[in-house]
This record gives structure tokens, sequence and C-alpha cells, in this order.
């Protein structure tokens, strides 16, 4: 199980360099697609291997690259989404830290393959170092003659920009980003049409993430069937999962899809276990929006099957009691950690960070925001839990952009497993005022 | 007799209020005096004319798209804060209503509409960070600093602000200074920091941030 396809050549020193990186095998798959095969042949390597999209929705990335109109007489854009910023994911700032050429192969195969241009990464703006390293990295790309006019002879030219955001969760949406690149704020944009029809300057655009490109320089290397054999069922290939919270080896890690959670959070080689020799209480497997896993559903389904690490296992069992892969940041909560108050901290976050166009995002966020301070800092009402629980159902599904559901599902879930914690801050305002949130012996309990 | 008291207060802080705004205008035009000719909001011509590259790596018709950086580089070049004024310019220079700029400056969080320190202090509190210690590292700044969140030191050198996730979540807790990422924040590490900073606080520019050169 611990096959690196991604972040095989990072221990090599010097690797992000062109030279180096070079010399290890590196642009190899620009080579490979630009001189032996035809655009279409590469976006057909990239289905035949079931690449989904690592952003965090998953959808296949071949797919999205044939739903481009090809007819349009437009010019056509690939953006790639380097606006990592949903909690508890850092995996794309560790991969343009250490291995940014990687991406930027990925990046010419793919504007390849959907015959653009002209491509453009979208950076966070709080990524000011890493935008610095792309900007050296394009260069070095260009010095050797592997972007510009005509690259290595062909009739392929292509233009990279590095475009910088400035602070603002929601532009990792796609839409919003595609209006932020536009350079304007960034709110979120009513689909259809989708960005494959009308996207960037209203042309057609595919926006895929840092992984997902990355990941399509091992798949023509190796071969979109080669590919596919790796991982598990429909969960092809490896993941980057990020890791963090009450862990001893916090980090990011590629794993092979269908690694066994218990092994991946426990064993020496990963996560090495909960910190100070605590117990494991809760995880969120795939950044803050996705619904909280207990200790008990952690390790095992409620079909008593061991938790693999791929989009089917993580999201087996619905939200009952299931979650999601999503964009593979593993948040690790100990038997310390109090949910009340780490829910209402993502409240505010999304409150914060709604964009304001939908009032069920912009005000509900808001009242989930304050009537969880409210119980978290002992002021809570019996008809509290009951009233969040309401909120959340009211904004899910009534917004334009899935900014909504993510504020939603946390709430929802972390009642669904954790009601007697809220309801201990509730009854006990006075130990809740001196911040004791109550100990609970929950890891064993159903 | 009350009245007068109270009259009285009112007075000292209008006084304090009159102050504090002469303190501030200070400072403004000493961070004028490097990037602006006369009282005219410019770039300095070596920055405009890489500014005009950016604009120029969009496509012809869609300039607008460079707003963001340019933003940002105004806000290093022209005293670190996007005041209307500057905002009025950055319009102009790109041919769009003043509109199209303030919608954008006040929804992006990195572009800051008030005077700031030289070193902007952002310190993390989203969920991996504040369950690893980030609330105490926050609580010890404000101690250390004698500031509150969003506040500036009255010597200009420290802004401390209190900022949703900067993805760093698996070295937390973090915090960013200008363009400087700092991990695994303990008590001890943050001495260190600001002094390292305090010493630094001399240097001409606020950091070696360099946004202009970042972008080329």
């Amino acid at each position: 199980m611990g096959r690196k396809i991604l972040l095989d050549t990072i221990h090599i020193p010097g690797i992000k360099t062109f030279d180096v990186y070079s010399d290890n095998g590196g642009y190899s798959a620009v080579e490979k697609a630009l001189k032996k095969m035809t655009p279409s042949e590469v976006t057909e390597e990239v289905k035949k291997s079931g690449l989904r999209g690592r952003g965090g929705a998953g959808f296949p990335t071949g797919m999205k690259w044939s739903f481009l109109d090809s007819h349009s007489a437009q010019p056509r854009y690939l953006v790639c989404n380097a606006d990592e910023s949903e909690p508890g994911t850092f995996k794309d700032r560790y991969l343009i830290d250490h291995i940014p050429h990687l991406l930027i192969e990925g990046l010419i195969v793919s504007s390849y393959a959907l015959g653009t241009s002209n491509t453009y990464i979208y950076v966070r703006g709080e990524f000011k170092q890493q935008i610095g390293i792309l900007n050296k990295t394009i260069r070095e790309a260009y010095e050797h003659g592997f972007l510009g006019k005509n690259i290595l002879g062909t009739p392929f030219s292509l233009d990279i920009v590095v475009h910088a955001g400035a602070g603002a969760y929601i532009c990792g949406e796609e839409t919003a980003l595609l209006e932020s690149l536009e350079g304007k704020r960034g709110n979120p944009r009513l689909k259809p049409p989708f960005p494959a029809v009308k996207g960037l300057y209203d042309c057609p655009t595919v926006v895929n993430n840092v992984e997902t490109l990355a990941s399509v320089v091992p798949i023509i290397n190796i071969g979109g069937d080669e590919y596919a054999k790796i991982g598990i069922g429909r969960s092809t290939g490896t993941k980057l999962i990020s890791a963090c919270g009450h862990i001893n080896n916090p980090g990011v890690y590629e794993i092979e899809m269908g690694l066994p959670v218990q092994e991946f959070i426990y064993s020496e080689e990963y996560c090495g276990g909960i910190k100070d020799g605590k117990q494991l209480k809760a995880l969120i497997p795939g950044g803050s929006s996705v619904p909280i896993l207990p200790a008990t559903l952690v390790t095992y389904t409620k079909s008593e099957t061991p938790r693999l690490i791929s989009y089917e296992s993580l999201s087996e069992g619905g939200f009952e009691s299931g979650s999601m892969l999503g964009s593979g940041g593993f948040i690790v909560y100990s038997e310390d950690d109090c949910i009340v108050r780490n829910t209402w901290n993502f409240e505010r976050f999304y409150h914060h960070e709604s964009c304001g166009q939908c009032s069920p995002c912009r005000e509900g966020t808001g009242w989930l925001e304050k009537v969880l301070y409210r119980i978290e800092h002992g002021f809570g009402k019996s008809k509290d839990i009951d009233l969040l629980d309401t909120i959340a159902k009211k904004i899910e599904g009534n917004t334009i952009c899935p900014l909504g559901d993510a504020a939603a599902w946390p709430v929802n879930s972390a009642i669904r497993h954790f009601r007697h914690e809220f309801e201990f801050h509730i009854e006990h305002p006075d130990l809740v005022k001196n911040k004791n949130h109550g100990t609970f012996d929950l890891v064993h309990s159903a | 007799m009350s009245t007068t008291f109270t009259n009285f207060t009112t007075f000292k802080t209008l006084n304090l209020n009159i102050l504090q705004n002469f303190m501030a205008g200070e400072n403004k035009i000493k961070y004028k005096i490097f990037s602006q000719v006369g009282n005219e909001i410019k770039f300095p011509p070596n920055v405009l004319e890489k500014v005009n590259k950016i604009i120029a790596r969009y496509p012809k018709g869609k300039e607008k798209s460079a707003l963001l950086p340019v933003l940002h580089i105004a806000q290093e070049e022209l005293g670190g804060y996007l005041s209307v004024d500057i905002q009025d310019y950055i319009a102009r220079l790109m041919n769009i209503q003043p509109i199209e700029v303030y919608e954008v400056a006040t929804f992006y969080s990195q572009y800051y509409l008030d005077k700031v320190g030289k070193f902007v202090i952002e310190v993390c509190q989203t969920g991996p960070c504040a369950i690893c210690g980030g609330e105490d590292i926050t609580d010890y700044l404000q101690e250390k600093l004698h500031i509150k969140n969003g506040e500036t030191t009255p010597d200009g050198i420290f802004t401390l602000r209190q900022v949703e996730c900067l993805g760093a979540c698996g070295y937390a807790p973090v915090m960013q200074v200008n363009t400087e990422f700092y991990e695994l924040l303990t008590k001890e590490k943050i001495d260190r920091i600001i002094e390292e900073l305090k010493a630094r606080s001399d240097e001409e520019k606020p950091n070696d941030s360099k946004w202009v050169e970042k972008f080329f």
C-alpha cells in the first residue's frame, strides 16, 4: 500500500530545479504527449485512468474535459485552482513547495489535450511564497523550451500566467474563481451554463485542482489502464492526504486509495497515532466542510467493514453514519477537544467567508455562528439544538454554490453524533463559562 | 456639575482623537516619501512599467483581470493600505469605474482599507489551529503587544489581526507576518520572532515581501 507516483522523487535534493527534475524523468510526459499522441488520445488516457477531481467534488476528470465545447470558435482556457483554502487541507501548497515542476508539466500536457494556449494558475493570496516559486518554475520552463511558442518544435504553443487571489475562501469554488480571475468580487455564478460552455471571459473553460493536474503526468507516463489498476474500485490512483490536529506526525502523505483509515491514523509510517497517548474522539476526513465522524465510525463503517480511504468507503452510510473524502484534509480530534467549540469555530469561518449573494447562506451562517456562540459560552437555551438543526437544513440546497451546504453539514453531523455535548453545554452553563467543556468517555460509546 | 464633568471627558477624548489623526497623518507622509512625487498618488516609473506588463498578460479587452494583482502592488508601494484616493488612482490607471475597484477592495480580506503597521501579524484562528493552541497564541500576542485584535501599536510597527485558515494546518498554530509564515508556534517562539521583527523595524521597506519582484 505504499506506492507513490506523485511524490516518488520528492526526497531528491534539488528536485525543485529544472535540471534535477528533468534528470529524474521529469517532462517525459510532455515529450510523450506532444510528440507521440494527439490531444484526444491524451484525453482518452485520462478517461481510462478513472482519475477523479482531487479538489473535493470527486468528479471524473476525463468526463469534465470532454464537456468542453469543442465547436466553439472562441478561445478555450484551462485554469488551475490553487486557491487551497479548505480548513484542514494543505496538500497543494506542499506539492508546489516541493515539486513545482510536476504541476507545470501536468499543466502543459492538460493544456495540449484541451487545445488551450492560455492557462492560468489561480493561487490564493496568502501563498505569496508559492507564487514566487511558481513564477520561478515557469521561467525555467520557458528557458528550456517547455513553454512559449512551438514547444519542442511542435505547433503547440502555451503561456502560463500565475494569478494572485487576495484572501477569500469562496474563490475556491470554480465559478467564483473565474469571477475573481476577471477582476471582480468572488461571487459564484448560477450553473448552468457550466464553465465548460461559458467560463472565463464567457469562453469554454476547464477548472481543475493542482493535484488533479499533477496526476495527469503519471497517467501519461504509465498509461491510463495502468493507473486505473492502482487504488480500489472507482477510486483509482493515489491521493495526497494532509493530516492535522492531534496526531503525532502531522503532514502530507501520498497514499494509495484503499488504505485503511486505521492504518493511516495509527501506523508510524503515517500519522503515528493520537498525540500524548490520548484517545481518538472524532475525525473530519475531507476538510472542514464534510460531516464529522465519531471515533466509533472512523475505523469501521456501520456495516462493520473496515473504513478505507476512498471516495466510496468514506461516504458509506450516507450522512447518517458516513462522511466524504472531500479534499483529503484529515482533521483528527482527541478526547480533550470540545466539539461544540469546534463547530462554533467553523461556523464563524463560514459566516466570514460567505460572499453574501444568497440570503439563506449570508444570514443563516450568521445565525448559526451566534447560536453556537451562546451555547459554547454558557448562554444556550434548551431549544437551541433543534434551532441549529432547522437553520442548517434551511441553508442546505438553497444557495447558488456549495458553501451553504458546506456550512450546514458540520452542524448537522456534530448534532447527530455529539448531541450530548451540546446538551451538557446547555445544562451546565456555570461549568462552561469556566471553560470546563465536560469530559466525555465517548470513545467507545455508540 | 455632572454636565461639566461629561463635557470635560468629551473634550479630552476629542483632543486625543485629533492627536491620533495628526500622528497617523504624519506617518502617512513618511510613507509617501519613497513612493510618490509631490502630493499626487502615482506609481514610480519602474513600478508602473511592471504594472503595465502585468496588465498586458491578460487578453485584449480583459485588462480588468489584472485588478487583484495590481491592488496588491498598490498596497505595497503606496503606503501599506488602500485609501480611497489610491483606489481612485487605480481606477483611472486601469480605465475602469471607481466602484469596480471599491467593490473588490472591500471584498477580499488581504486588502487593508485602514492604515496598518509595518508588520501585519495575522494569526490563524480556524479549527485545526484553534485546537492546537492558536487561541492562546492570539491571547499572548495581545498581552505582549498591548493591543487588541485589529489594532496597531502606537509606534506603528505591529498590527495584530486574527484571520481565517492560512492553509498550513499541519504546522499549527501558524501566523503570517507580511509574506512570511511562522509555524508550530509557542510562546517562546513568539518572543524570538517579535524581537527579530523589532530589530528590523528600521528597514526602509516593511519586509522582504517585494510583490513587484514576485510577479516576474
